[in-house]
Parts: C-alpha cells; sequence; structure tokens
C-alpha cells in the first residue's frame, strides 16, 4: 500500500458564477521514502494537488488516503492533529516566524504542535541544526540570515517532528540556482537519513532532474510519470 | 504557556511604537480614572466625615414621624425615658457602636437684651457629645472648647449678626411641649464656626438647661445620635439596629422607632451618589479607550500576520492556540498599559498630596484636599483594563485562529 493513494481527484474553484477545474481525475500513488517532484507550468495545478496532499484543502471529487488515513473525512482539528503529527512543510518563501529564533523555529512544531519534553526536543533540534549546517546560526532570527539558510531552516523544521511526509511547494523558487541545488541535495540527504517522503514541485527543469519519480500536471491533469533510471509510466 | 508569552511579548515587541502608542492611551486612561477616583473619593469622604463627625454623627434615631417634622423640632415627638431607655440597651447589646449622644432638640428665641432672633438649639451631655461628634471641639473658635452648665455655644453668624462675645449674658427663651414660654439667662461659653449640612448652624447647651428651659420634668430625648467604630461597619451596624428596635411597636402597632444613617439625613448624600455615578462613567469611558484601541491593534496585527497564521497552522497549531496566541498578546498589552498608568497615576496622586490643594465647601473654607486611593481600588482599575484588553482582542483572535491555512498562505 502506497504512503499517498489518490483516485479520480477533482478539484474545481468557484469565481463568481465560473467553475474553474484545477484538478482533473488525477490518479497516482506514491510509496514511502520516495523522492518526487510534480512538474508543469504555472497553472497546471501543482500547488492545487500539493495542498490536497497536505490537507489542507479537500478535493472536490475523488478519494484521498495519506498514511493509510482517509484525510477527506478529517474535520478542521483533526487535520490539523494530522498534519503536525505526519506531514512537513517547506514552503517558497521560507515562512520563518520572524519573531523566533533558528533554534527556536525549528523547535516550534515540537512544542506548540508536539508538546515534546525539553530534554528531547533540545535532542532532535540540535541533531537537525547539524544536519542542515545551521549550528553557528542557531540564535540568530530569520532575518539575520541569507536565504538559502532560510531554506535549510525550514527543511529542519519540516523534519523535526519525524514525518512520513514532507511537501516542498517550489522550496526553490527564491534561490540562486547553486543554493537551489544544495537545497534539493539536503532534502535527498534527510530522504536518505530519516526515510522520509520528499514531494515537491516545481517549474525549474534543472531541479526537476534532481527527482526520482517525476509527474508531470498540464492544466490540472497527470500527464506523465517518469521514474529516474525506468520506463514512462 | 510560557512559551505563548514568550511569543506575544516578542509580537509586541516587533511593533515597538504601536506598542507603545497604544500602552500610553491606556495608561492615560488609567491615569485618569486613579486621580479622578482618588480625588473625588477623598473629596466625598472629607465631606462625609466632616458632615458625620462635627454634627450627625453616623447613625441616628427617632421617635417614627420625627425626621419628617424636623425642620419643625417637634417636642411632641420627642422619645420618653422608657424608649430612651430601650434604645440605650440595644445599642449597648451590638457589638461596634464607639459611644452615642442623647440630644433634645428644641427652636427658641434668643435675645441680648437690646434684640430678639431665633435660635435653633441642641441639649446634650457634653462629654457624650464630644466624643459622638469629634470634630465639634475645632467648630468651637472662641471661648473654651467644652460646653459648660449654665452655658451657650453659639453660631458665629448669630454673634455676629447679635453682636454678642464669649462672656456676654444672653436669654434663651423657648416654648414647651404645653405651650407655655419659659427663658433662662446664660453665658455665651462659644462661638460655633458653621458648617454646612443639617444642624450646621444650630447653637449647643447643657442638656439639664434644656430640660429646665423646657421644663421638661423627666428628660424626653429628640434624637440620639450614634458613632460607630468603623464606618465601613454602616450598613451591617444599621440593620442590626433596626431589625432590634423594629420589634417595638407603639399603641397604634406602628413602629415606635425610626432610624436613618447620615445618608438619609444629609442631602450630601446625592451629591456623594452623583460622585459615584461619574466615577461609574468615568470607568466606562475607560473601558471604551481601552476596547477600541487594544482591538484596533489587535485586529491590525492579524491582518499584518495572515501569512504567518497560516504557516503555523499548516504546520499542525490547534485553532484554540492560535486564539490563544493573540489572547496573550492582548492581555499582556493590557498589563503593561494597566502597570504604566498605575505607577504614574500613584506618582501624580502623590505630588497632588504634596501640592496640597485646597478648597472649600459650603461655610467650610480651605478644606485640603488629599488624595488616596485604596489598593483595591487600583486593582479593580488594573484588572478591568486586563479583562477588556483580553476581550477586546478576543474577536481579532477569533478570527485568526478561524482562518483557513490555505487561505491565509495565499495571502499577499
Amino acid at each position: 500500500m502506497g504512503l499517498i493513494v489518490a483516485e479520480d481527484i477533482t478539484k474545481d474553484y468557484q469565481a463568481g458564477e465560473v467553475t474553474l477545474r484545477a484538478l482533473n481525475r488525477v490518479t497516482f500513488e506514491i510509496e514511502p521514502a520516495s523522492f518526487v517532484s510534480f512538474v508543469g507550468p504555472s497553472g497546471s495545478g501543482k500547488t492545487t494537488l500539493l495542498n490536497l496532499i497536505g490537507c489542507l484543502d479537500k478535493p472536490t471529487e475523488g478519494t484521498l488516503k495519506v498514511a493509510d488515513t482517509d484525510v477527506l473525512s478529517l474535520n478542521r482539528k483533526q487535520s490539523a492533529s494530522f498534519r503536525g503529527e505526519n506531514i512537513g512543510f517547506i514552503f517558497q518563501d521560507f515562512n520563518l516566524i520572524p519573531v523566533l529564533t533558528v533554534y527556536e523555529n525549528i523547535e516550534y512544531p515540537l512544542l506548540m504542535v508536539q508538546n515534546i519534553p525539553s530534554r528531547e526536543r533540545e535532542e532532535r533540534v540540535m541533531k537537525l541544526l547539524g544536519a542542515v549546517d545551521m549550528l553557528e546560526q542557531k540564535n540568530k532570527y530569520p532575518d539575520q540570515i541569507s536565504g538559502g539558510q532560510k531554506q535549510r531552516v525550514a527543511v529542519a523544521r519540516a523534519l523535526v517532528t519525524n514525518p512520513r511526509l514532507v511537501l516542498a511547494d517550489e522550496p526553490t523558487a527564491n534561490l540562486d540556482s547553486k543554493t537551489a541545488y544544495m537545497i534539493i541535495e539536503l532534502m535527498k540527504k534527510m530522504r536518505d537519513e530519516f526515510e522520509t517522503t520528499f514531494i515537491f514541485s516545481t517549474h525549474d527543469q534543472k531541479i526537476v532532474g534532481e527527482a526520482e519519480i517525476i509527474y508531470t500536471l498540464e492544466d490540472g491533469e497527470l500527464k506523465d510519470r517518469q521514474v529516474k533510471g525506468g520506463a514512462n509510466g | 504557556m510560557g512559551n505563548l508569552f514568550k511569543i506575544a511579548i516578542r509580537n509586541l515587541l516587533r511593533y515597538r511604537r504601536r506598542t507603545l502608542l497604544t500602552a500610553s492611551l491606556v495608561a492615560i486612561g488609567v491615569i485618569f480614572v486613579l486621580i479622578f477616583v482618588a480625588t473625588s473619593g477623598s473629596f466625598k469622604n472629607m465631606i462625609i466625615s466632616q458632615i458625620t463627625d462635627s454634627m450627625l454623627g453616623h447613625i441616628q434615631i427617632h421617635r417614627k414621624g420625627y425626621v419628617a417634622s424636623i425642620d419643625n423640632l417637634p417636642l411632641t415627638l420627642n422619645m420618653k425615658p422608657q424608649a430612651v431607655a430601650k434604645v440605650e440597651k440595644v445599642i449597648s447589646e451590638i457589638p461596634g457602636i464607639d459611644t452615642y449622644s442623647p440630644r433634645i432638640k428644641f427652636g427658641g428665641g434668643f435675645s441680648n437684651f437690646t434684640e430678639t432672633t431665633n435660635i435653633r438649639l441642641n441639649g446634650v451631655y457634653p462629654d457624650k457629645e464630644m466624643r459622638t461628634v469629634p470634630l465639634l471641639v475645632s467648630r468651637i473658635i472662641e471661648g473654651e472648647k467644652i460646653i459648660k452648665k449654665g452655658e451657650v455655644v453659639i453660631p458665629e453668624l448669630l454673634a455676629r449678626g447679635m453682636k454678642v462675645k464669649v462672656g456676654d449674658m444672653v436669654v434663651i427663651i423657648a416654648t414647651n411641649k404645653d405651650g407655655s414660654v419659659n427663658g433662662k439667662q446664660l453665658r455665651v461659653g462659644g462661638i460655633l464656626e458653621s458648617a454646612t449640612g443639617p444642624g450646621g448652624r444650630d447653637g449647643y447647651l447643657h442638656i439639664e438647661d434644656a430640660m429646665e428651659i423646657l421644663r421638661m420634668d423627666e428628660m424626653e430625648i429628640s434624637e440620639v445620635a450614634i458613632r460607630l467604630h468603623n464606618f465601613g461597619n454602616l450598613k451591617s451596624i444599621y440593620t442590626k439596629l433596626n431589625s432590634a428596635l423594629s420589634t417595638e411597636i407603639n399603641k397604634q402597632g406602628k413602629p415606635t422607632f425610626e432610624i436613618h444613617t447620615w445618608e438619609g439625613l444629609s442631602p450630601f448624600y446625592n451629591i456623594a451618589r452623583m460622585i459615584d455615578v461619574m466615577t461609574f462613567f468615568i470607568k466606562l469611558m475607560l473601558i471604551a479607550i481601552v476596547l477600541v484601541s487594544i482591538m484596533n491593534v489587535m485586529i491590525m496585527a492579524v491582518y499584518e500576520r495572515i501569512r504567518e497564521i497560516g504557516t503555523i497552522a499548516a504546520i499542525g497549531t490547534m485553532p484554540g492556540k492560535i486564539l490563544s496566541m493573540f489572547l496573550i498578546e492582548g492581555f499582556s498589552l493590557g498589563i503593561f498599559g494597566a502597570a504604566i498608568g498605575t505607577l504614574f497615576g500613584l506618582i501624580i496622586i502623590f505630588i497632588l498630596n504634596l501640592v496640597k490643594i485646597t478648597f472649600n465647601f459650603g461655610m467650610q473654607t480651605g478644606l485640603v484636599l488629599s488624595p488616596t486611593i485604596k489598593v483595591p481600588d487600583i486593582f479593580l482599575t488594573a484588572l478591568i483594563v486586563i479583562i477588556v484588553a483580553t476581550l477586546g482582542s478576543l474577536q481579532p483572535a477569533f478570527k485568526a485562529s478561524r482562518m483557513k491555512p490555505i487561505e491565509a498562505l495565499r495571502h499577499v
């Protein structure tokens, strides 16, 4: 059984009297510890799909299971709890909390979402600070570090809860290409170390090549599935 | 909880100028309330103290119907010795009563042998009267500060009008309850400063002289003035007196006595109530200031941090925790404003005491205003501010907690 099983996912948005179809009968399955990319031009439905997988939104039609849970049946609080336990998020704009230091930003989900005891919190945060090479900046605030460093902190924050899945929406869009590769490499390294499934969206062709499984979206439909070193699906 | 406070404080410090402005606004409100409560409260207490300690006493007991006719000082409504004995017995049984003074009140004529005018007089036991209304002594501005037998202490205005001074002989003429007129020659023992309020322009003489002028065979008392150990127990002791004496029924089956606190006897009570009403409205204004300013700043805070709210909601922060974050921010702002306001308010009250502001009230001049504020009033004001600040942030906090993460994350 895959970590994510999506069947005939459709998502419509209402814009006044007009109904816009963002996703049209999308079906796929993603195995645990995969390194997956959704690619496609702007408006192809990448972000919409990631939002659905991340339990931030619900499809209009179809079924979606994440980590054996029918996420469509979850209410608001259950969704929040599910996200806190199972999913890490990496955002295009990093979305670090400006009033918290690097250390506190990584600690936040453990402290405010999972209520982990302080000793364990410290161990996990320090381990990830080391893994993303941010130990020396741990007491700095987000406005005191570079964009690449911010995204490394965001990666650490996404992984600190030991999630089964990390979703990254255009994680390299605001980074220069060198830093972008570094972040993708870091994500891969983290996948190898923690066996976490990484799914990221991008429209950067150079970055796409780093994914092991590539889904191509076009006009809300899944057009292609490529497995690196394997046959097209 | 500590971490929520840490985040709230840091968010407040993030917008220092706005936080400072809002806290200043709250603080100014607190300062005004504290100063108003302190000055109006001390004015009220001072006047109440002047009225009760120089004339009225804290509570008075009369025969039923006397107060309605008090302007006429009706001798026919005096209390008989048996009734007075009953009153004295009840007084002695109620703890909390410091002392009491029986009075014979009557109106009469005052003659300096060349002209005659009206006078209202109180026949009293000097020791009891001085203990019951201790400021009476300080009102005697000329002569010995005591009421002796064979002497009369007369109001200042009367002395001036009739051109009499301490040591002069005068005649007090009065009609007794049977209608016969009698007079007695008395020496002016003292001149009394007038005071505002009922009895403020009355003269005093010894109770035995009053009995003689009124040709009383037995002592019939017009009123019994009572002083309490603690003025704060006024209501409870009034209730006890009332329940103890209400059982006394006259031949017509009606209550024998009527009992009044100073509030029922002095028109100043209405002014005191007005002061309380004004204080209430000033507090309402404070609530409005705090509510509007905190709500405004918290709405701004939520609006500016929509993406942050989306982020923390996306990573699994429960709506209740997001609500708490913003409530604590408003709460902290309230505490900050209340603390600054209280500090500066107390400093200003201290300065006002150093400056010694004087005022006149009726016939009394040069009264020194000593603004004081009770600790419970300080805490109550601070508590109001903190509660209202928290309530003011409730709506924005609720809005933040109900935001859909996906919409909040899209916010630009």
